[in-house]
């Protein structure tokens, strides 16, 4: 009777060839592109531009200089003292307990000179053409975090966690549908507490 | 005669590298799958700020990227060393960038054009003018979801 032969078995000696081969392949093509960045909504270009009254303790002005210097409400500051300024003026809530306009959330110092309330705030940030734009880069996204930290502290003490956390939860593709829309409810509710109010202008 | 012999000088056992193929794949598909192909050949200095309060770019099929910066050295024979605008693979005027953009926002399928997202990929050491310029031109055509594309990092590196 004829023995069973054994299937030869196939040499894989090769492989890691084969597998270095491919990997070099990728390490030459990989150029690791970045797809994050800071979103931004340009306002809509209006045909007849009546500019708003706004009272200017609701007004903070940051301005960038053509040498990369920052000057916010009339100081010079450092670029690591912004985040603070902005909260302090963002949170200040300096409207009467009687008005309508009183913040209650807020934990400001309620300084009359600075702004109502965070819904009224507008941050006013002025750069100049000669500006450098990894700068204005690090100015928007230290006011991004004053408004982040913000955000985060409301949404900690009504919904116990941070907002930023949400906004990851939404974005992903493992949430499941039901939880998003009560996810973006929560959003809504937060940013409607401190929503982001940035004017932007160039100037010579 | 002692019980006990002496060995002969035993050779170093070999290392064994059966498992080198499974490390190469690790490092391949790490690489797989971290690998974003480029889509345009750059013209233009690139390097990218940083920022940390960064979201990401959802969809990449309702992305226009708008590349700004000095032109490589190649180029900057016929494009002088002043920082240009580059879409897809070539450079654009300031004036024609709006016509451009709508070019492209024609491009992509109907029922993706509202939620059209602008990417800013803007060189670092670019000056705000002319960035400035381009927001003034994308308001104009109406694209105003725009995105300041960055590295994940601290901003203080933004200065160097």
């Amino acid at each position: 009777m004829a023995r069973r032969l054994e299937a030869p078995e196939v040499n894989a000696g090769s492989m890691a060839d084969i597998a270095f081969l491919l990997l070099i392949f990728f390490l030459v093509t990989t150029s690791i592109e970045t797809d994050v960045g800071l979103d931004r909504m340009l306002p809509r270009k209006e045909l007849i531009k009546v500019p708003p009254v706004i009272a200017e303790r609701n007004i903070l002005p940051v301005l960038i200089n053509g040498e990369d210097q920052l000057m916010v409400d009339g100081d010079r500051v450092e670029l690591n003292e912004l985040k603070g300024l902005t909260i302090a003026f963002l949170d200040n809530g300096g409207a009467s307990r009687e008005s309508d306009n009183y913040c209650a959330y807020c934990q400001g110092n309620r300084d009359m000179k600075s702004s109502d309330n965070p819904d009224r705030a507008i941050v006013s940030l002025m750069s100049s053409r000669q500006t450098t734009y990894g700068v204005y880069i690090a100015v928007q996204n230290e006011l991004m975090l004053a408004y982040n930290s913000l955000r985060d502290r409301e949404s900690q003490r009504r919904y116990k966690t941070d907002f930023t956390f949400l906004e990851a939860a939404y974005s992903s593709s493992e949430t499941p549908n039901i939880l998003k829309s009560e996810i973006k409810e929560k959003m809504r509710s937060i940013q409607k507490l401190y929503p982001i109010k940035l004017s932007e202008a160039a100037r010579q | 005669m002692s019980k006990f012999k002496f060995k002969k000088a035993t050779k170093t056992p070999e290392v064994s590298t059966a498992s080198l193929p499974d490390i190469v794949f690790m490092l391949l598909f790490f690489f797989m799958t971290v690998t974003v192909m480029k889509e345009d050949t750059l013209k233009v200095v690139n390097e990218l700020p940083n920022a940390t309060e960064i979201k990401k770019l959802e969809k990449k099929d309702r992305v226009i990227t708008i590349y700004i910066g000095k032109p490589v050295d190649k180029f900057q024979e016929t494009q002088g060393e002043q920082a240009k605008i580059q879409m897809e693979d070539s450079f654009v005027n300031l004036s024609d960038l709006g016509a451009r953009v709508l070019e492209a926002v024609n491009e992509k399928p109907e029922h993706l054009r509202a939620f059209i997202a602008i990417s800013l990929k803007v060189d670092k050491k670019a000056s705000m003018g002319l960035i400035a310029d381009v927001k003034e031109e994308l308001r104009i055509v109406n694209a105003l979801k725009i995105n300041y594309t960055t590295y994940e990092g601290d901003t203080s590196k933004n200065l160097e």
